[in-house]
């Protein structure tokens, strides 16, 4: 028992041996969705119940967690999961990418690549990808099992037709494996690449519409697209007002109320690191 | 042989729907069917569609078991080989898509990739349907019901299937409209080579487009033959009935 | 020369089932032959069955006794029995019907029409058109009237559309229903010379003749359909 009277990790044993099978059939089946019965936890629906679920399930009193919001360690609901598995399973926590076993995190990759050693668990909002084109989960489930993905391409078709290219921006859709079509969570759309033959296991929990799926290790994944309108990971054009970086996704700051704005790294453990580098080799 | 029915039933309840039907169409063929409401005609459309079950009776397509595929199956040979054009067009569009996202569907469901190819493809085909090719990106709710059929057509024909069901393609639709609907399918059915079956109520569509025609009451098909020689000979009593009902103009 | 069309015992009865099914027979035990390059004119009194003979040698009409044998393809196909489907491809390529009636197809120009079961029997569109063109200018219509839909012609008009498009095709077998009813002095006298034409060109053709004069001009020799007795 743990120091708040729970069981490790919060979940009983047999729902974590429930999420686990569930993970392995998603490991088994890349891209596809499935439904694992979701538990009652103590945060509501849309603030990473699935994400917590999958991680509590595959928790190790070893591992080292990392929990990002929007590449942010220290946001309010990052802080707030990092102490909640602190206090039911007593792991140790950090904001070190590369220090982590398991990173839990909320709409965003970090900028540093993972390796083999690692997880990384996405907070899934709708794990649909195709449901704001076809509201039926009868006639989705049944396009994909007919790999029936038309309608995805009439809705990027639609973009390009109506904006001159695709609008989507975040959660923007894969093809994982070649087979299966997916909602990579609303990560920025600049995100998807990372997600092509990474050498983490990616693993993808709902909390409310109760379905898990997975990425394993060094499998394809790619952006759909338009052989003539082909996809092209987009950030601001700005360097890091704090370390300079010119590759790393953005947040844009609002400064004062003249219109000033200033761009910084998104993933701040990336940022602090570029920032303690040059320290570093000056030692 | 494209498609053969033989022996097929269906009762709703007491009613017979279809009573020992058969029919069958060749490559290149436009077979109507015609009956009055209740005779069975849509009912034996959505049966060889494969749409519903039948108690009894066989359907083959090209020597396949139609009533015996698997969904998937089923669903593949709708999008490829097959089309359907629906009476009413919002069941055959996607009211929200627009025109050429329509016309472009199927390209895409079946591995299309370049934009600009399939714009031009969409293009192409609302002009054949003579719809004005600037409204291309314009949503089918706005259309007028001529112009939405059209689109059905359209987006239908886009993957050139072998074999196209047409549901009473002109039923709702002002005269005007309905002869220029008759007219564009008929061009279409011989530039294309498309093998139809076509139910209507409409004898003198039948006549312009049907190569051969099916006379249903009741469930069970009263007679079938040439076209022109079922309209002006006709034997059974109730197909005399049907054919001296016609209004003419 | 062959024979390109002939019937056997041929007979047709009527069943009105609107009027009690009353019976009417029309045709009884028609043997008529024609030969390529012969024109045998119909003759009898109004009614005596010329044009339901006429009708059920095209198939428009189903005999319901005896057999009709038509040269198709380098065969004798019998028409009675055949499925529909071959009696649309013996329509394609062997034998041609010009009624007094035309039945209009909205929307579709004149030229169209005409050119239409010259495509079918295998012309190029391009040839189809030319030819069509030139038919209708021999028989007199106005150039201007050749891209409208005659819809709205006269019957002279029509008749004239009806005559182009059976001729152009050069049909091995014709069948002309009354091809000059409508027309004056001058247009009869091209219609002879197009039956001319085409009897010199091999082709075999039954004609109902109500002008005198064409049928002297034209017919080979006369066929008489004898009106049948009412049955009871």
């Amino acid at each position: 028992m743990t120091e708040a009277g729970y069981n490790f990790a919060y979940l009983d044993e047999a729902t974590k041996r429930m999420i686990r099978r569930a993970v392995l059939k998603a490991v088994a089946v890349p891209g596809h969705q499935i439904p694992f019965g979701a538990r009652e936890m103590p945060l509501p629906y849309g603030w990473g119940t699935g994400g917590i679920q999958v991680t509590a399930s595959i928790l190790g009193p070893q591992d080292v967690l990392k929990v990002i919001d929007q590449g942010a360690d220290d946001t309010t609901n990052a802080v707030s999961i990092r102490r909640f598995f602190t206090r039911v399973a007593g792991i140790a926590t950090t904001e070190t990418t590369g220090d982590a076993t398991i990173i839990q995190t909320r709409h965003r990759i970090p900028e540093k690549p993972l390796t083999e050693n690692q997880i990384l668990v996405y907070q899934v909002p709708q794990p649909e990808p195709l449901f704001k084109l076809e509201p039926r989960r009868a006639e989705t489930r049944r396009l994909h099992a007919l790999a029936d993905y038309g309608l995805m391409h009439v809705r990027l078709y639609e973009d390009i037709a109506r904006l001159g290219h695709i609008a989507k921006a975040y959660d923007y859709p894969v093809m994982v494996n070649e087979r299966y079509l997916m909602s990579p969570s609303p990560i920025p759309a600049f995100d998807n690449p990372k997600m092509h033959q990474m050498a983490a296991l990616q693993l993808f929990g709902a909390g409310r519409e109760k379905r898990i799926y997975a990425v394993p290790p060094y499998t394809p994944v790619r952006s759909l697209d338009f052989e003539d309108h082909p996809f092209r990971p987009i950030r601001a054009p700005h360097a890091c007002a704090i370390c300079g970086s010119t590759t790393s996704y953005l947040d844009e700051l609002v400064t004062d109320d003249a219109g000033g704005r200033a761009f910084i790294c998104s993933d701040t453990d990336y940022c602090q690191e570029r920032q303690e580098a040059p320290k570093a080799a000056a030692e | 042989m494209l498609l053969e029915a033989k022996k097929l039933h269906l009762k709703f309840g007491a009613i017979a729907a279809l009573d020992d039907v058969a029919l069958d169409v060749t490559a290149g063929e436009v077979v109507a069917i015609v009956g009055e409401s209740g005779s069975g005609k849509t009912t034996l459309l959505r049966v060889l569609a494969g749409q519903m079950a039948p108690d009894a009776g066989a359907v083959h397509y090209l020597g396949r078991d139609v009533l015996g595929m698997t969904e998937a199956e089923h669903r593949r040979l709708i999008r490829s080989d097959w089309g359907f054009v629906h009476q009413n067009p919002r069941d055959g569009l996607r009211m929200g898509v627009s025109a050429g996202g329509n016309v472009g569907e199927r390209l895409m469901a079946l591995g299309a990739r370049h934009y600009g190819n399939i714009r031009d493809e969409a293009q192409a085909w609302l002009q054949r349907v003579e719809i004005d090719s600037a409204r291309i990106d314009d949503l089918p709710r706005h259309f007028s019901g001529g112009m939405q059929q059209r689109l059905q057509i359209a987006r239908t024909l886009v993957t050139r299937p072998k074999l196209v069901f047409m549901d009473e393609p002109t039923g709702g639709l002002d005269v005007s409209v309905q002869a220029r609907l008759l007219d564009l399918i008929r061009a279409l059915v011989r530039e294309l080579g498309l093998s139809v079956l076509i139910v209507t109520h409409d004898i003198a569509a039948a006549r312009l487009l049907a190569d051969r025609i099916l006379v249903m009451r009741r469930g069970q098909v009263v007679e079938q033959g040439l076209t022109d020689r079922v309209l002006d000979d006709p034997q059974h009593p109730y197909t005399q009935l049907l054919v001296s009902s016609v209004l003419a103009a | 020369m062959s024979i390109l069309l002939r019937t056997e015992g041929l007979g047709k009865t009527f069943t009105l089932h609107l009027q009690g099914g009353a019976r009417i027979p029309v045709l009884a035990g028609v043997d008529l032959a024609v030969r390529a390059g012969e024109c045998v004119a119909l003759s009898g009194p109004s009614g005596a069955g010329k044009s339901t003979l006429m009708r059920c040698l095209y198939g428009n009409y189903g005999a319901g006794a005896g057999r009709i044998m038509l040269a198709h393809r380098g065969a004798e196909l019998e028409l009675v029995s055949a499925p529909p489907r071959e009696v649309i491809e013996a329509r394609r390529q062997s034998i041609g019907y010009v009624s007094q009636f035309l039945r209009v197809i909205p929307r579709v120009g004149t030229r169209d029409i005409v050119a239409e079961p010259m495509v079918a029997r295998g012309m190029t569109r391009s040839d189809a058109l030319s030819r069509a063109s030139a038919l209708l200018d021999h028989l007199n219509l106005p150039e201007r009237l050749h891209d409208l839909p005659p819809a709205t012609f006269s019957g002279g008009e029509q008749q004239r559309v009806n005559l182009a498009r059976g001729f152009g095709p050069g049909y091995p077998v014709l069948l002309l229903d009354e091809p000059t009813a409508s027309l004056d002095a001058a247009n009869r006298a091209i219609v002879i010379g197009l039956i001319h034409e085409a009897k010199q060109a091999g082709t075999a053709i039954i004609g109902i003749f109500h002008d005198a004069e064409v049928r002297e001009a034209v017919a080979d020799r006369v066929f008489t359909v004898e009106p049948m007795q009412d049955a009871a």
